[in-house]
């Protein structure tokens, strides 16, 4: 009602608005009057958005970023970005008159000194590792149902990036505090920059002014953390939201859920309200876990000093992979040519995981360039639907999970009795032959699970109901699957291997030989979804009719 | 006193030593030496203990020995191929291993670990005089220096630089090479901390007087006490492990707890 009354005083804005509606509608009219905000309203409002509870993992990424900047910005007015040296004489008994630098003596006094400090550092910090948990899976949720095809390419490159922008937030943030595990951290990454060669000394050098740690770096990470890399993560969450918007959102197949529609609810009321009532819960959530869990206990680890490491220590969970990858590479992985120690240790790791992420990145093109699909999609592919996708993504986990895992060798070797070679030598061969053996059995999987659904579609469930016919004949009476489920069980694209062709000069290029024999790996064992006419043989064999008399 | 010395021949005495009290008193002194003497040396850092031990105590200590502990290492604590040489290791080395109920060994493995302790204060006592009886080596600390008593920043401090990157920070343990570990330091009592630091028992090195003084060794007493004694200000420490159960905690329980959250928020109604 009140809408309506709006959009109509819009439209002939002289005649004015004041008959009807009471304050709403003429501060809206007001407002209108001067933004022309109703065509924005009008066309955001009645967008629709589909209802599935993982098209709500993006959102959790995204309110654990609004969390973030709420907790950081308070963080901000109690923290010191100096190296400069203090003696702590703050409510921390074991630490009383230990020299440490400005930075650490106030992230000492937010935990220790300052009413609710404690508490937000927690929010902080549980929030990051939240924001980066929660892309992490709602990467994976676009992977596997193939939501990253045309149009949506670019967007997924977008997200990609905001990804590894959270992970330099976060590592940034982790460095601020410089206590004992921060400063370890800093050095694995002195090490590995230096690990680079020719330039490697240099850039250190100029990273962190000089020898590491030096004075410099803590203001510098600082200088990242709350303006470079923040300002950068806004702009792009605009444009990937953006994006969404103007591409619509994908859908699940379902019963009427076509390439044209979106079936889900408006915007304004029901979504805008699920969603915001859905960031109050999240803001709970972390809350919850922030009053109750320690994270990062600073005043255990102490100031940075070069000199001690302690056992246990760790990068945060998103960066773990990297250290993992460090723990794998055997030792003694280096050699000395022309007066310089070459540090293949290092550079395999750089090399190998760098390449991992740019392929996790442009993805979307190499997919579509080997099955040469130019459509459009915007109805989701079921994992099973996209057997080579889906077992290239398993491989890619299972990469990526053994990496992770080797971080955390040395708890694994504590905690469950093992030994520490044990456990790297085992966690060395997953990352090498996991990969394979994931690809293999996920892709076996999605086959099987896809003759399973063919065979539903053409003979639905068994009943358990023997019926003799008049004729004296047995059959089985099996229960039909319904129209709509039936729906999502055949409305999926079915791909063949490319045809190599000659081009117009008569030729197979080389890039065509590979391309085609890449299609051909990717789609030479396919189920094809259950056509009409097999339906209609199908219905014929099996008296699924009996069980409508 | 002068008056009363009248000559009165008959009379038996009651001054001086004769006076009826006198036996009480010299039992008084003499207790009152014993126990004195007791106390300093008990206090005096030394090798007090091994003094105090009678050789009745040396003699069931090696039995218990003989008993318990040859098998291993030898009936005359020579040891054998299955165990060190015990001469000279001192009190402090046994109270630690049998006090901690480290040995008797469960099993041969990479390192002995701890089980429920097989004797009683006074056997390990018995046992402690027997080894220390054999040759002159490092003695059971004295009370006052293995009490929380000393510097916790200065203690934490030492605790960082020596003893961190094998026990972690806040004392939670840590992996070594070959399924060998350096167990956490929790509900471990001060005399035992301050002999493992002694006589460094398994793989842990020796942190002697000439490189960590007594008062040193109460620091880092203290601040491992500290660490018991007062819960993390920041809730529940997820076993004060670092990073990796911090990580664990929020891909199980805060992503779980969310995930459950979107489902429901999701569900359509019936």
């Amino acid at each position: 009602m009140t809408t309506l009354t709006t959009r109509e005083s819009a439209d002939d804005q002289a005649v004015g608005a004041k008959k009807s509606g009471g304050f709403t509608a003429s501060a809206a009219n007001y407002i209108d009057e001067r933004t022309s905000i109703s065509g924005a309203v009008k066309e955001l409002g009645r967008k629709i958005f589909p209802d599935h509870w993982s098209f709500l993992l993006g959102e959790v990424a995204l309110y654990s970023f609004v969390i973030i900047l709420l907790s950081g910005s308070f963080l901000t007015f109690f923290y010191q970005a100096s190296m400069a040296e203090v003696v702590y004489d703050g409510s921390y008994a074991p630490l009383k008159g230990i020299p440490m630098s400005v930075a650490m003596s106030s992230t000492m006094d937010i935990s220790f000194d300052i009413r609710g400090g404690l508490l937000m550092r927690q929010v902080h910090h549980w929030a990051a590792l939240l924001f980066v948990a929660a892309i992490g899976l709602h990467m994976l949720r676009i992977y596997f149902t193939g939501a990253f095809r045309k149009p949506r390419e670019l967007n997924w490159v977008i997200g990609f990036i905001l990804f590894i922008l959270a992970m330099a937030e976060g590592f940034t943030g982790y460095s601020l505090p410089d206590d004992l595990l921060s400063g370890n951290g800093l050095r694995i990454i002195d090490g590995l920059i230096k690990g680079i060669p020719v330039v490697g000394t240099w850039v250190s050098f100029l990273l962190f002014g000089g020898e590491f740690p030096g004075t410099d770096i803590v203001g510098r990470l600082y200088s990242l953390h709350i303006l470079l890399l923040p300002a950068i993560i806004v702009a792009l969450i605009a444009m990937h939201l953006l994006f969404v918007v103007v591409h619509k959102h994908t859908q699940y197949p379902a019963a009427g859920h076509t390439n044209e529609n979106v079936v889900g609810y408006p915007v304004l009321p029901v979504y805008a309200a699920k969603a915001g009532g859905f960031f109050f819960i999240v803001f709970g959530v972390v809350m919850l876990i922030a009053s109750l869990f320690t994270i990062n206990p600073i005043w255990n680890y102490g100031p940075y000093d070069p000199s001690p490491v302690s056992a246990g220590t760790q990068p945060d969970w998103y960066i773990g992979f990297a250290d993992g990858a460090m723990r794998l590479i055997p030792s003694g992985w280096e050699f000395v040519w022309l007066n310089h120690t070459y540090s293949l240790n290092i550079m395999v790791v750089l090399i190998v995981v760098g390449l991992f992420i740019v392929t996790v990145m442009v993805y979307p093109f190499i997919e579509a360039w080997i099955t040469g699909d130019k459509r459009e999609h915007h109805v989701l592919d079921r994992p099973r639907n996209a057997p080579t996708r889906t077992a290239i993504g398993a491989a890619g986990v299972t990469f990526y999970a053994s990496l992770w895992a080797a971080a955390s060798s040395d708890i694994m070797a504590t905690h469950f009795h093992l030994t520490m070679e044990g456990v790297i030598h085992t966690l060395q061969v997953t990352t090498l032959l996991g990969p394979f053996l994931a690809f293999f059995i996920t892709k076996r999987v999605c086959l099987a699970l896809q003759k399973k659904d063919r065979e539903i579609v053409l003979h639905g469930y068994e009943s358990g109901r023997i019926v003799r016919l008049p004729g004296g004949e047995f059959v089985e009476v099996h229960q039909p699957v319904d129209e709509y489920e039936r729906w999502k069980l055949v409305s999926y694209s079915d791909f063949k291997p490319l045809m190599l062709r000659p081009n117009a000069q008569g030729k197979i290029g080389p890039v065509e030989k590979v391309r085609a024999g890449l299609s051909r790996w990717f789609f030479e064992d396919r189920i094809t979804p259950v056509t009409q006419t097999e339906l209609s043989r199908a219905h014929g064999d099996h008296p699924a009719e009996i069980t409508d008399k | 006193m002068t008056k009363i010395k009248t000559p009165r021949a008959r009379r038996p005495r009651k001054t001086g030593r004769r006076n009826p009290l006198a036996s009480v008193a010299l039992i008084a002194v003499g207790l009152l030496f014993t126990g004195g003497a007791y106390v300093a040396f008990s206090t005096s850092t030394a090798v007090a203990t091994t003094d105090a031990s009678s050789q009745q105590t040396i003699d069931q200590g090696e039995k218990l020995f003989a008993a318990n502990c040859a098998t291993c290492h030898g009936l005359s604590a020579q040891g054998s191929s299955e165990g060190p040489s015990l001469i000279g290791v001192g009190a402090a080395s046994v109270d630690f291993q049998v006090g901690t109920g480290r040995m008797p060994l469960q099993m041969q493995g990479p390192q002995a670990q701890k089980k429920p302790v097989q004797f009683t204060a006074e056997q390990t006592a018995a046992l402690a005089a027997y080894v220390a009886s054999l040759a002159p080596g490092p003695a059971i600390p004295s009370a006052d220096l293995v009490k929380a008593s000393g510097d916790a920043s200065a203690g934490a401090e030492l605790f960082r630089i020596n003893c961190a990157m094998c026990h972690n920070v806040a004392g939670a343990g840590g992996a070594l090479t070959e399924g060998k570990f350096a167990p956490a330091i929790e509900n471990v009592s001060g005399q035992h901390i301050y002999e493992a630091m002694l006589t460094g028992p398994q793989n842990m090195p020796v942190f002697n007087d000439m490189n960590m003084t007594p008062e040193d060794k109460r620091d880092i007493i203290t601040y491992l006490k500290y660490v018991e004694d007062n819960p993390s200000p920041g809730g529940l420490a997820l076993g004060s492990v670092g990073p990796v159960a911090e990580g664990l905690f929020i891909w199980i329980f805060g992503l779980g707890a969310i995930v459950a959250l979107t489902v429901w928020i999701t569900a359509k109604s019936n």
